[in-house]
């Protein structure tokens, strides 16, 4: 009865967190021993990756596109890939360790995730060289495009919140109602270039 | 019946109870003048029913069958990785039926044994755990009736009117009672450390959810739930746990929660960076955009729910709900936001929960436009479509709460539009 208010639960051992506490942050905090090059990742890739994200992450069908887009956050039907717009080089490799691939994740060993991050990295232009190695030593080192792109969430500072005004009840818009746009019905498909117009 | 009924809405109303008549009065000549529901004996008034013993777990009436949530198979590469809706236009009241509550899978439906089911809580702690379930049930419970709404409920309507009825445009939410701990109880069992200032859930299924949440908002009001309105939660809604984060985006409520870690900095994990962030018109993108404002959608009529009786008493009812609190006003509109009205709000009234609003009036039988426009008890009022896009452009994908309009045609049809 070490621990708590309620003496419940019992201490969790040191195999235990390390089996399940996997989770790598920006710092490079939770970065496990280990490496990999770019050449090694595009034989990973080919194998494990490629049929859904295509040979050079460019999407197969409405899987993700994970290569590309540089530039066209500001387009009217942008494309956010893990170059145009992830901030974060240890996202990459903590989502492909816990969740990738699809249908068998966990399945890859941790030089396995350095080589692919190595080669997402490659597939971007963020690196060039075949041989880089990507390891714990020299991953924070690694500054992604869009690292500047994100700010907090200031959504309460939008013209319809900020005033919170009583509203309008009468006489509030001139004219007749015009239907501007109908809702087509269910074979519409939003923005079948990336797949972003889905709830993924 | 009170009214007779016209032609039209006789047509309307459904060729099923227009043949029942049709095949009765060929099958039976009437014996009395009147309605045969009434004049003839029914099998259901004769014959026995099933007993007690035939539906150990019942279901709704076969009659019902339509009601079901429904997908929609373009929206997503995979089944797996993917959503369905709520039908919202068949549902009353504020409860969900736990059959009927919305998934959202990154990975499919984990099957866990709950014996098998390990709660840890790791990071900056004085005592990292490890619970089972049975060590959870043993902590004092609390029950809330929360929201649910995933942050891309209405997401693809950002560029116009796409999708035709509420279940696909504003279904994905629900509205359960949740039984289960203080996410607080918890932590403090663990004691977290001076520093410690998120906390990141995971989720026991192959897609290892995480998200980082503020320690304040874990101390203040989260849950870590094992029933949701009264049985255990549904596989697809995490059993056997979750967590509850309310007035939150759905995406935060990690289901087959198995993990709480705590640190002194948010994990920028895949689903707080490459999604659940809002790409602005500027090219920058909002993160951390926790909250669900307030909203509301007007649920009958609708597009899968339109005007069958024809002119005369007609019910507009919808639901209301944000996540800052209670609602305290539902106002609706008949000519597309030129006049409004105040709805009438029934039923509980319980914060970050759905509301319930009717507005019962005369239609004419002359072409409406119906909108709601909920404002919740910090005074925050719901803004059109074309206020948000103006302020954050048509590509945001997440946290669309602008206001919804129904095209109602004068023999009662319902459709999705855009208005000027």
């Amino acid at each position: 009865k070490t621990h708590g208010v309620f003496h419940l639960g019992r201490p969790a051992t040191a195999d235990e967190i390390a089996a399940w506490d996997i989770d790598v942050r920006p710092d490079g905090h939770g970065l496990p021993e280990g490496r990999g090059t770019v050449a090694e990742g595009e034989a990973l890739f080919t194998d494990q990756c490629a049929a859904c994200h295509g040979d050079f992450g460019e999407a197969i069908g409405r899987w993700p596109v994970l290569a590309g887009g540089q530039d066209t956050l500001t387009n009217d039907r942008p494309v956010k890939t893990i170059g145009s717009y992830w901030p974060y080089l240890s996202t990459v490799y903590d989502y492909i360790r816990r969740a990738m691939p699809f249908g068998n994740a966990r399945s890859l060993s941790d030089d396995d995730v350095y080589a692919l991050t190595a080669y997402v990295l490659y597939l971007n232009d963020i690196v060039t060289d075949e041989d880089f190695e990507l390891s714990r030593d020299n991953f924070t080192s690694v500054e992604m495009p869009n690292k500047d792109g994100f700010i907090d969430d200031d959504r309460l500072s939008e013209p319809h919140y900020a005033g919170k005004a009583e509203p309008c009840m009468n006489d509030c818009r001139p004219g007749k109602a015009e239907i501007t746009m109908h809702a087509a019905v269910l074979d519409v498909t939003p923005d079948a270039e990336d797949g972003e117009g889905s709830p993924s | 019946m009170t009214n007779t009924p016209t032609r039209r809405s006789f047509m309307k109303g459904g060729l099923g109870a227009g043949a029942a008549l049709a095949a009765a009065g060929l099958a039976a000549p009437a014996r009395a003048e009147g309605d045969p529901a009434i004049t003839e004996i029914q099998d259901w008034n004769r014959y026995s029913g099933p007993g007690v013993d035939a539906s150990p777990y019942g279901k709704p009436s076969k009659f019902e069958a339509g009601v079901v949530r429904r997908n929609v198979a373009w929206l997503t590469a995979d089944p797996v990785s993917s959503v369905n809706f709520t039908p919202l236009h068949e549902l009353d009241g504020i409860i969900t039926p736990n059959g009927l509550c919305f998934e959202r899978h990154h990975a499919g439906v984990a099957e866990i044994d709950p014996h098998k089911h390990r709660l840890m809580i790791n990071g900056l702690v004085e005592t990292p755990l490890v619970f089972t379930m049975a060590d959870l049930m043993r902590f004092p419970r609390e029950n809330h009736v929360y929201f649910l709404e995933c942050a891309a409920n209405s997401g693809m309507e950002w560029r116009g009117a796409q999708l035709n009825g509420c279940q696909y445009t504003h279904g994905m939410i629900h509205c359960v009672m949740y039984t289960g701990v203080k996410l607080k109880h918890l932590l403090d069992e663990a004691g977290v450390k001076t520093n410690g200032k998120w906390v990141m859930p995971e989720g026991a299924d192959a897609s290892a959810m995480t998200r980082s949440i503020p320690m304040e908002k874990a101390m203040e009001d989260c849950l870590v739930a094992f029933r949701m309105n009264g049985e255990a939660l549904r596989p697809e809604q995490g059993y056997p746990l979750r967590l509850v984060v309310p007035g939150w985006e759905g995406n935060m409520w990690v289901k087959w929660l198995r993990r709480l870690e705590v640190g002194d900095e948010p994990w920028q994990a895949r689903e707080e960076t490459s999604k659940y962030t809002d790409l602005l018109a500027n090219g920058k993108a909002r993160r951390f955009t926790f909250l669900m404002d307030v909203k509301s959608v007007i649920t009958s009529p609708s597009p899968q729910a339109p005007i069958t009786h024809g002119r005369g008493r007609t019910v507009v009812t919808g639901l209301a709900w944000s996540g800052t609190g209670r609602i305290k006003r539902v106002d609706v509109s008949l000519d597309g936001g030129r006049n409004w009205v105040t709805a009438r709000l029934d039923g509980p009234s319980l914060p970050k929960a759905l509301h319930r609003f009717y507005h019962e009036f005369d239609w004419d039988g002359s072409e409406l436009f119906l909108q709601s426009r909920a404002m919740d008890e910090a005074g925050f009022v719901q803004p059109t479509k074309q206020e948000l896009r103006a302020a954050r452009g048509p590509n945001s994908i997440y946290h669309n709460n602008g206001i919804q309009t129904w095209h109602v045609a004068t023999d009662g049809a319902v459709e999705n539009v855009e208005i000027s």
